[in-house]
C-alpha cells in the first residue's frame, strides 16, 4: 500500500510517498537526505514525537520552566505526559539540561530543563 | 556624553549574533540593549523545537538556542549587557537615549545595530467585523501567556492565520487541553512550513479550513462564536457557504511587522508597506553606520538565517569603525 507523507524531521518539509504492508515500511521516494527515509520507517512501525512544554516553578526567576523529552517518546503517550508534567513544582534553581524528572512515565527518557534559572531573590 | 563604539539594541538571536560577530571583527566596546530581564528575545517564549538545525546542527528549542548565544555573550569582556533597557531615542548623530531602572541613560555611538524584531498584526489590520468581547488574543501574546505565565487564554479556540505562530499555538493549546476547533486561512495553502501543518495540526486532528475566512466574532462580554464563510479565488464570499463554531478564544495569527520606530525617529527611509528599512542590500539603512539585522530588516522563516545575516551585520558595523575585513554584500532579496 502506498501513500504520501511529509517529512517533519526538518523545515524542507519533503513530501514523500512511502509504501508499507500495513505495520512495516517497504519503500519510500521523495526524501532529500536520509533523515526522510528514517523518519519514514519511524513513522509507520511506532511513531514518537519530542515533548516540549513548561512547567510551574515557585521561588524562581520566572513562573515557568521550559522542558523537554531528552529524546522523542511515543506519540500516543504526548497527553498521559502531559498529565503527569502537570504534577511537577520546579522549587531549586536549575541549569539548562538540568534532569527534572528522570525516566519520566518509565519511557525511558527524561524530562530536562531547556534553560537556566535562577532564584528569585536574585533579581 | 558617553561614548561607545557599537550600541546594539534587541537582546535576542539577531543582537546577539552580531554582538558576537563585530567583536571577532575586532570591535572593542559593544553595548547590548535589552528591554527584558533576560536575553533570549521572542526565542524565550518559542519552546516548542525545530530551532537550530542549520547553525548547530541539533534540533533545538528557543530557549535552548537562546542560552547558547546568551553563554557566549555573557562571557566576553568587551559586551557589555544592559538588561531591562529599553531605547526610547536615536537621531541622526547616532545619539541613542535609553531608560533603565531608575533612570534615563544618554550615549554617543559611533556605529548602531538595530535588532528589534517585530510586532504581531493585530485582529484590527484585518479586519473582522463584530463585537469587542475579551477572548481574542494575537497568537504570539497567546504563546507567551501559555508558555511564560502559565495561563490559559480559554478552553475552546479558534485560531485565524495559518502562520507558523498560528500553527504552533494550535499544537500547545491542544496539549494543553484546550479544545483546538479550527485553524482558518484566507489563502489556499498555509502560510506556514508544511512540517507545522503536519506536526501541529494532522497530529491533533484539528482541521484547516483553506480558503475560508471569519466574518463575524459574536459576544458581549466574552467570544462565544466566530462565522465562518468560504471565498472564492478572488475572495468573494461564497453565497451560502457559511457556518458557526462555538468558542470562548480567537487567536489572530497573520503576520509581522518589523519594529523601526527607532530608525524612523533618525530620519532613515523606511519602506511603508514592510515597514522595513530601505536600503541596497541587507542590514543596511540609509543612514551610514546604523544598521537593522534580524526580523527588523525583513522577516525571517528560521532563526538560523536570522543568525547568518545578524552575523553579517555585525562584521558590517566593524568594517564601518574601520576594523576587520569587508565582507561580501548579500543581496535583500536572497
Amino acid at each position: 500500500m502506498k501513500r504520501p507523507m511529509t517529512c517533519i524531521a526538518c523545515p524542507q518539509g519533503c513530501f514523500m510517498e512511502v509504501e508499507t504492508d500495513g505495520s512495516r515500511l517497504i519503500g519510500v521516494s521523495g526524501h532529500k537526505c536520509s533523515r526522510g527515509a528514517a523518519y519514514a520507517r519511524q513513522e509507520i512501525e511506532a511513531p514518537v514525537r519530542t515533548l516540549t512544554t513548561s512547567v510551574l516553578t515557585r521561588g524562581l526567576e520566572l513562573k515557568m520552566l521550559p522542558v523537554r523529552s531528552s529524546k522523542p517518546i511515543p506519540k500516543e503517550k504526548l497527553f498521559a505526559a502531559m498529565d503527569a508534567v502537570k504534577l511537577i513544582t520546579v522549587t531549586s534553581p536549575v541549569k539548562a539540561g538540568a534532569v527534572v524528572a528522570a525516566d519520566f512515565l518509565g519511557l525511558g527518557v527524561d524530562l530536562v530543563a531547556c534553560r537556566e534559572l535562577g532564584s528569585g531573590l536574585d533579581s | 556624553m558617553k561614548e561607545r563604539e557599537l550600541v546594539i539594541v534587541g537582546g535576542g538571536p539577531a543582537g546577539m549574533a552580531a554582538a558576537l560577530a563585530a567583536r571577532a571583527s575586532g570591535v572593542g566596546d559593544v553595548l547590548l540593549l535589552e528591554r527584558d530581564q533576560h536575553l533570549g528575545g521572542i526565542l524565550n517564549q518559542c519552546i516548542h523545537p525545530g530551532f537550530g538545525l542549520h547553525h548547530f546542527k541539533a534540533e533545538l528549542t528557543g530557549p535552548e538556542y537562546a542560552g547558547r548565544f546568551a553563554d557566549l555573550v555573557g562571557r566576553d569582556r568587551g559586551i557589555e549587557v544592559s538588561l531591562r533597557s529599553f531605547a526610547v531615542g536615536l537621531n541622526r548623530e547616532k545619539e541613542l537615549s535609553y531608560l533603565r531602572p531608575g533612570a534615563l541613560e544618554e550615549v554617543k555611538a559611533r556605529s548602531v545595530i538595530l535588532a528589534t524584531g517585530c510586532r504581531e498584526r493585530t485582529r484590527e489590520m484585518i479586519p473582522i467585523p463584530g463585537s469587542r468581547p475579551a477572548g481574542v488574543y494575537p497568537a504570539g501574546l497567546a504563546q507567551k501567556m501559555v508558555n511564560l505565565e502559565g495561563w490559559l487564554p480559554g478552553r475552546e479556540a479558534v485560531i485565524v492565520g495559518s502562520g507558523d505562530i498560528g500553527l504552533i499555538m494550535a499544537r500547545r493549546l491542544a496539549l494543553e487541553g484546550v479544545k483546538v476547533k479550527a485553524v482558518i486561512e484566507l489563502q489556499k495553502v498555509s502560510r506556514g512550513l508544511v512540517r507545522n501543518v503536519v506536526q501541529c495540526l494532522e497530529d491533533f486532528g484539528i482541521p484547516l479550513y483553506l480558503r475560508h475566512r471569519v466574518s463575524l466574532i459574536h459576544g458581549r462580554d466574552r467570544v462565544e462564536k466566530v462565522d465562518v464563510v468560504k471565498v472564492d479565488e478572488e475572495f468573494r464570499d461564497v453565497p451560502g457557504s457559511g457556518f458557526s463554531i462555538p468558542c470562548d478564544t480567537v487567536l489572530v495569527s497573520v503576520g509581522l511587522i518589523p519594529e523601526n520606530e527607532l530608525l524612523e525617529m533618525a530620519g532613515a527611509e523606511i519602506d511603508r508597506e514592510k515597514n522595513t528599512p530601505v536600503a541596497p542590500s541587507v542590514n543596511l539603512t540609509s543612514i551610514p553606520g546604523v544598521f537593522a539585522c534580524g526580523n527588523a530588516c525583513k522577516v525571517y522563516d528560521l532563526v538560523d538565517w536570522v543568525t547568518r545575516d545578524s552575523e553579517l551585520a555585525g562584521r558590517l558595523a566593524a568594517e564601518y569603525l574601520g576594523l576587520g575585513k569587508p565582507p561580501p554584500a548579500r543581496d535583500a532579496s536572497e
